[in-house]
């Protein structure tokens, strides 16, 4: 096998991998939007008491 | 809703089933992925690198994915949510919702033949897969090719010899040949599999079978490619057969007396790469846009898409790139590994490979694992053709799960009938591959790119992508999406019609009566399913006008909102 041969093939299945790494990565660390919303505060503004 | 008061059967015609959705975003993804990986990664990437430059290939076939398979991949990901979002699930309605036009749908109709009609031969592939598979348990495998001694061009011939017999190349009929042939049953098998999967539904069916499916796949192949990496120089007495050598093969840049860049120049090296990357991906099948279009609205298809692209990528070039032709190489040597042999699927696929196994120390186990983990690449793809035209009969005409998987179970058997019946030469598969696997394919990718990029307007496109992505598009890709893919697909298109068209037809007219016969029924056949669809659509589109679904048809050059204005107005 050349160096040439090397260098592509190292090259390409690194930038794969690298990708897929990325990818997985980011997807398993992201929660679903309803993973990470919340019911609004109750905010009490004391309407009730005046 | 409109049109409701003059439609005395509304309430039956609108009965709505709660929506279907995806259990998990890993869920949709490897779902995704798994339509995409599937005998091409393992078969026909490394075949074509191999013949097309070697290493040389990686340089188009990268920048082809950059510029057409993750640009059109994104376009799909993102009109499916939008369809989905606005309660379409197939892609005529998606179309309709996307560019409200009466044309619009029957582009729609497309994505239902495509997947359909590459379902009525690909199936009978994966079940010679899973038959492979057997035959290696089974321990019959190695009886095929055990004359042919240590004569590794006589084992070939074996293979050959078997595989022919075993999909009746000889002569038509195969299913008429005296006996339950062998394929048939495994066809029948692995039909069965594939809809009682389908039948259980998006979640329970697809995702939980792809979410193990496609581990096993990645475990299976990494299992062979440490084998293979392993080896060594399996022939002691011929030291230069090593890995190092065979990893030559593939990846060494072959520029042949040319230079380097004037190889890179060479038309039909950018033509294979991105064809190859625009099949890989399934981009252009219509099954990303339906499978899109169970997620919900806020759910993320920037990451998502180029996860499912990535696992795609790592099992062809990483997976496909090292093993398949390597180890041919490794056992059969440089002078057996010819363009044809590595230029066709099948041939590299089912008649090389087996030889390969029966050479290499516990071949039966790894000829096991390797074609059962094609069968699995496969079953994931073939799941994926059958949901889109599910969808459909179920949101065009009210079905029910068990009337729509029937009706598509009777539709998708008169065709793989049809193929399995047409054996010789496999002239039946042939013809649907040229025809709807790929001129359709290229043609629904193209309309597409176009309605994003130009109807639909890169504007709107840009605001739809960025909900609740995970990633941002880089704004490079809007250009791209908007010129270079429709101009890139459009190029390509065009070369290919150029180069191959042509060459289909003399082909056909250089045939014997007989095959000649066989072709002509099965592109009469593509012209009843394209017309039998664009019925289907045809009926579908007014009976979601007839329940207020899609608004009331634009009258005399009327906007669609004053259209369906006057038709409130009318009942």
């Amino acid at each position: 096998m050349t160096w040439a041969g090397w260098l592509l093939m190292t090259l390409s299945c690194g930038v794969v991998v690298s990708l897929m790494v990325f990818c997985y990565r980011r997807v398993l660390r992201t929660p679903r939007p309803e993973e990470h919303m919340h019911a609004p505060l109750e905010i009490d503004t004391r309407d009730a008491d005046t | 809703m409109a049109g409701t008061l003059n439609a005395p059967t509304e309430p039956v015609l609108a009965r709505r089933r709660p929506r279907e959705n995806w259990g998990s975003r890993l869920g949709v993804i490897l779902a995704v992925a798994g339509s995409a990986v599937g005998l091409g990664n393992f078969l026909r990437f490394p075949g074509l690198a191999a013949t097309n430059g070697g290493g040389i290939f990686m340089i188009p076939y990268f920048i082809s994915l950059l510029v057409l398979g993750i640009p059109i991949c994104w376009v799909e990901w993102t009109i499916g949510r939008y369809g989905g979002a606005r309660g379409f699930n197939s892609a005529p309605g998606i179309f309709s919702a996307l560019w409200p036009s009466r044309v619009s749908k029957y582009f729609g109709a497309l994505a239902l033949i495509i997947p359909v009609g590459i379902y009525m031969y690909y199936v009978y592939i994966e079940a010679w897969c899973l038959a492979y598979a057997w035959d290696y348990v089974s321990g019959t495998m190695t009886r095929y090719g055990a004359d042919a001694g240590t004569d590794v061009t006589a084992a070939v011939a074996a293979y050959r010899t078997h595989f022919t017999e075993f999909v009746g190349m000889g002569e038509n009929g195969l299913l008429v040949y005296g006996s339950l042939q062998k394929g048939v049953v495994f066809l029948l098998i692995v039909f069965v599999i594939n809809f009682v999967l389908i039948y259980r539904g998006l979640t329970k069916g697809i995702e939980a079978f792809c979410k193990y499916a496609m581990p096993l796949l990645a475990v299976f192949a990494l299992i062979v490619l440490v084998r293979v990496l392993t080896l060594g120089a399996p022939d002691s007495s011929r030291p230069e057969i090593n890995v190092n050598n065979a990893l030559g093969f593939m990846w060494n840049p072959k520029t042949g007396d040319e230079g380097f860049l004037a190889a890179l120049a060479n038309p039909e090296l950018w033509l294979s790469a991105s064809g190859q990357i625009f099949f890989s991906l399934s981009v252009g099948f219509g099954i990303v846009l339906n499978y899109a279009s169970y997620l919900k609205a806020d759910d993320d298809v920037v990451l998502s898409g180029l996860t499912a692209t990535s696992t795609n990528e790592f099992c062809e070039v990483c997976l496909g790139g090292l093993i398949t032709v390597p180890v041919a190489f490794l056992f059969l040597g440089e002078a057996n590994l010819t363009k044809d042999v590595l230029g066709s699927t099948f041939s590299l696929g089912f008649m090389s490979l087996p030889a390969v196994f029966a050479r290499m120390p516990a071949g039966s186990f790894f000829g096991a694992v390797w074609f059962f983990m094609l069968f699995i690449a496969a079953i994931t793809s073939s799941l994926s053709m059958l949901q889109p035209a599910i969808a459909f009969f179920e949101e065009g005409f009210g079905m029910g799960r068990r009337l729509s998987v029937t009706c598509l179970g009777l539709l998708t058997a008169i065709g793989s009938l049809l193929v399995v019946y047409f054996s010789k030469n496999l002239l039946a598969t042939d013809t649907l591959d040229f025809w709807i696997g790929t001129v359709c394919i290229f043609m629904l990718a193209t309309v597409e790119v176009i309605l994003v990029g130009w109807v639909f307007g890169v504007g709107r496109a840009r605001e739809e992508v960025k909900r609740g992505a995970a990633l941002e598009v880089p704004r490079v890709f809007w250009f791209i999406i908007k010129y270079v893919s429709p101009t890139y697909l459009l190029v390509i298109f065009g070369f290919w019609c150029y180069k191959n068209i042509p060459a289909k037809i003399d082909e056909v007219r250089a045939m014997s009566p007989e095959d000649r016969g066989t072709v002509l029924l099965m592109l009469a056949f593509i012209g009843v399913l394209l017309i039998f669809f664009g019925m289907l659509v045809n009926l579908a589109d007014k009976r979601w006008h007839l329940i207020g679904k899609l608004p009331l048809e634009p009258a005399r050059g009327l906007p669609l909102a004053a259209a369906d204005e006057e038709g409130r107005t009318r009942s």
